[in-house]
């Protein structure tokens, strides 16, 4: 069985239709990359899969280990192991990184049936993961995501990813405002995480990412569609002659 | 359904029987027949063999009173008060004095056990010794004055304190036991003639708290009051004098609940805090109670003064308070700064949700040199309810140097409900440095869906945001009143997110 299976998926936003019909196969161990120009539906994909309110589907299905995951609260597919790291992370005031990563981790845990992590099991993971990550224990002590440079948002994300083990993830953007750096950083957390049981939707709009996460499958999606698939190699075609030359195939 | 969509649409089914408080107690009551007349004034203070001056001061208030008519400033609406129609007097009727827990009705002291408030469990330790140098943090002392309706049924720690020299009792007792400070401090901070609730507490306050702690003196453990109303259609009055001398420190916590009734009940009380030179006073207050249910209907019309005077110079008055219960809330903690070089503070949570209407805020006024103060308001509006931070700043002629910071933050939750900043500034005093803040924020779909993505439901997303939005407030609470209040924030939301 598939790990995710997006079948045929028609997607609205305020009365227009966004996603005509996308289909997309990830299995367990996959490394799949999602491109496309800006505006051609990638980011929907990814809120649609994750349950963010606002899309309406009008067509099509999508299955999650056989189950129906448009029928979850977003909570519901978190818990199951859907996660999604943001293209721009969200500041919260006032509410410390470390609360909000245990907040969450033990509410995972609990849907899933798991006894909640005792603290200092939680604070060894936590300095266990934010250590090969290079990110410094004070930042977890700071409101999430407030005042943190781009990149240490990016690896904000990528520590919640390894805290939280989902079973997919997906990445949107995660290259964009980052220099080579802080870009190595993050693909590098990336990478660990990669393991058999683990898939990735790695979605980018540049190929420069894929020299550092290397996927097993590159889609290109335009206008709403996958318009072509293909293994690395289309990435580097991509970035030799464009994406214009799908515009009229979608 | 955006989420906010689907909040509003969850608000529209709050249901505010969720308040965990509205049980009420099957005792014999005694009360005073129903309405105000100069009769019941003096039923009152016959009740609690009060001194002449005591009973004049009363009938003075109230005569006062009838000339008087109510404030319609603020912004909250409701219908008329019938002030014949409630009791003035309701007391709980077991003995004549208690004095042991042992003789309270133990229907009382099962109330206090279900507010999670272990009257019986801290009367245990009273006198017993806490070992030399010995202090274990998780028995923190807190002595507690309960006072159910209008009679004060508890005070705990009363030895220990006294040997500090710090007078803790209910005002009733103070009055007769201690009438030189009383009389020297009653109304001199809220004088009977102050407003027409305040001049109605003047007159028909049945108890409350009494604190003086003497010079030098930082008193030995927190000092709380607990208020329930449980008599229907009951007023209460409840008065509070706090009097820190020279040199002296008290931090007092005060909470506050009521059953669930039909009807609307009246709190009317007055606190006036004193501190003198070099002194400091910490007053928090964590207020729960009845909101009304989910059409509005019921809940406690809480009409408050409350107001500290930093008398003496290099003096400090601080107030904190989370507001989360009461169907309209009508209360300014100010501060009077007279002292030179003193300070004062109002860092407040008032939260509403229902139908409930707050208007709240404080008023600092600066009279002495080189004054300080300091507001930090954070209003939360959910459901269809309207919050409105209204606050005063004044420097007067001879207020060199006055400085006051405000930040006023308002946070949205749905878009059937309104948040109101109203700020008076009046500087007379060219030196004044005032400076105000405000920011209305709705709370963002793309940060609930950024923690309902990492797991958390609803409702814990918007209690977690919340929790973050009041955090530089909660801070300033003692941290047994901080947790409790994070708790109360969850819970006085939840109908606001289903
Ligand atoms: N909330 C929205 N309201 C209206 N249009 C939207 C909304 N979100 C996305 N769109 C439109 O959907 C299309 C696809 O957007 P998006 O999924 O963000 O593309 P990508 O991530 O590939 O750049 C764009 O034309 C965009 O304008
Ligand atoms: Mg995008």
């Amino acid at each position: 069985m598939a790990l995710l299976e997006v079948k045929d998926l028609k997607v609205r936003v305020e009365e227009r239709e966004i996603l005509h019909g996308l289909t997309l196969t990830v299995n367990e161990g996959e490394v799949h990359a999602i491109m496309g120009p800006n505006g051609s539906g990638k980011s929907t994909l990814s809120h649609v899969i994750a349950g963010k309110p606002g899309y309406e589907v009008t067509d099509g299905q999508i299955l999650f280990k056989g189950e129906d995951l448009l029928e979850m609260d977003p909570e519901e597919r978190a818990a199951k192991g859907v996660f999604l790291a943001f293209q721009y992370p969200v500041e919260i005031p006032g509410v410390a990184t470390m609360n909000f990563l245990r907040t969450a981790l033990n509410a995972q845990r609990k849907a899933r049936g798991e006894s909640e992590y005792s603290t200092p099991d939680f604070l060894k993971k936590v300095r266990e993961v934010s250590k090969s990550l290079n990110i410094p224990q004070d930042m977890l002590k700071r409101g999430v995501n407030v005042g943190f440079s781009g990149g240490e948002k990016k690896r904000n994300e990528v520590l919640q990813m390894a805290l939280f083990e989902p079973s997919l993830c997906i990445l949107d953007e995660m290259d964009s405002g980052l220099d080579i750096d802080a870009l190595r950083i993050a693909a590098d957390g990336v990478n660990a995480l990669r393991s058999p049981k683990r898939a990735m939707v790695v979605i980018t709009h540049y190929q420069r990412l894929l020299n550092y996460i290397v996927p097993d499958f590159v889609h290109v999606m335009s206008k709403g569609r996958v318009v072509k698939s293909g293994d690395k190699q289309l990435a580097l075609e991509l970035e030799e002659s464009g994406y214009t030359q799908f515009e009229d195939a979608a | 359904m955006p989420a906010v969509q689907e909040t509003v649409e969850r608000v529209k089914r709050i249901d505010v029987d969720q308040y965990r408080y509205g049980f009420e107690t099957l005792i014999d009551s005694e009360k005073a027949p129903k309405g105000l007349s100069e009769d019941i004034v003096k039923f009152i203070s016959g009740k609690k063999n009060e001194p002449a001056w005591m009973l004049q001061w009363r009938l003075e208030a109230y005569r006062r009173w009838l000339t008087m008519t109510e404030p319609t400033w603020a912004r909250v609406e409701y219908p008329k008060i019938d002030f014949q129609d409630i009791y003035y007097y309701a007391a709980p009727k077991p003995k004549k004095t208690v004095s042991s827990l042992d003789e309270i009705d133990p229907e009382i002291l099962k109330t206090y056990e279900k507010l999670g408030i272990p009257l019986r469990e801290v009367a245990m330790l009273e006198g017993v010794e806490p070992k030399p140098g010995e202090e274990d943090p998780a028995r923190r002392k807190i002595a507690v004055d309960a006072v159910f309706d209008s009679v004060s049924v508890a005070t705990t720690f009363k030895a220990e304190l006294k040997k500090a020299g710090v007078i803790f009792m209910p005002i009733s007792e103070a009055i007769r036991e201690h009438p030189e400070l009383v009389q020297k401090y009653l109304g001199s901070v809220v004088p009977t003639s102050d407003n027409f609730y305040a001049t109605l507490n003047s007159a028909v306050f049945s108890d409350g708290s009494f604190v003086y702690v003497p010079p030098g003196v930082r008193c030995p453990m927190e000092l709380s009051t607990y208020f329930r109303i449980n008599e229907r259609n009951t007023g209460q009055f409840e008065r509070t004098l706090i009097i820190a001398d020279k040199g002296s420190y008290v931090s007092y916590l005060e909470g506050c609940t009521a059953p669930q009734r039909d009807e609307n009940q009246l709190h009317a009380a007055v606190v006036e805090l004193v501190a003198l030179d070099d002194a400091e006073i910490k007053y928090s207050t964590v207020q729960n109670w009845y909101p009304g249910n989910s059409e509005g209907k019921g809940g406690i019309y809480n009409f408050v003064t409350k107001r500290g005077d930093c008398r003496g110079n290099h003096s400090k008055i601080s107030w904190t308070q989370v507001e989360t219960g009461s169907a309209i809330t009508w209360k300014y903690p100010s501060c009077i700064l007279r002292g030179d070089n003193s300070s004062g503070e109002f860092y407040s949570i008032a939260i509403s949700n229902g139908f409930q209407q707050v208007d709240s805020g404080t008023k600092m006024i600066h009279l002495g040199k080189n004054t300080s103060s300091r507001i930090i308001s954070k209003g939360i509006a959910a459901g269809k309810s309207q919050n409105t931070y209204r606050g005063l700043v004044t420097a007067h002629r001879k207020a060199t140097g006055a400085r006051n910071f405000t930040a006023c933050d308002s946070l949205l939750i749905g878009d059937k409900c309104g948040a109101h900043t109203v700020p008076y500034i009046e500087a007379k005093n060219s030196s004044a440095t005032f400076e105000h803040e405000a920011t209305t924020s709705k709370i963002s779909e793309d940060v609930l869906f950024y923690c309902v993505q990492r797991g958390l439901s609803q409702e814990e997303a918007v209690g977690l945001v919340v929790n973050g939005f009041v955090k530089d407030v909660l801070q300033q609470l003692p941290m047994e009143f901080a947790v409790e209040a994070q708790k109360l924030i969850s819970i006085s939301l939840e109908g606001s997110v289903g």
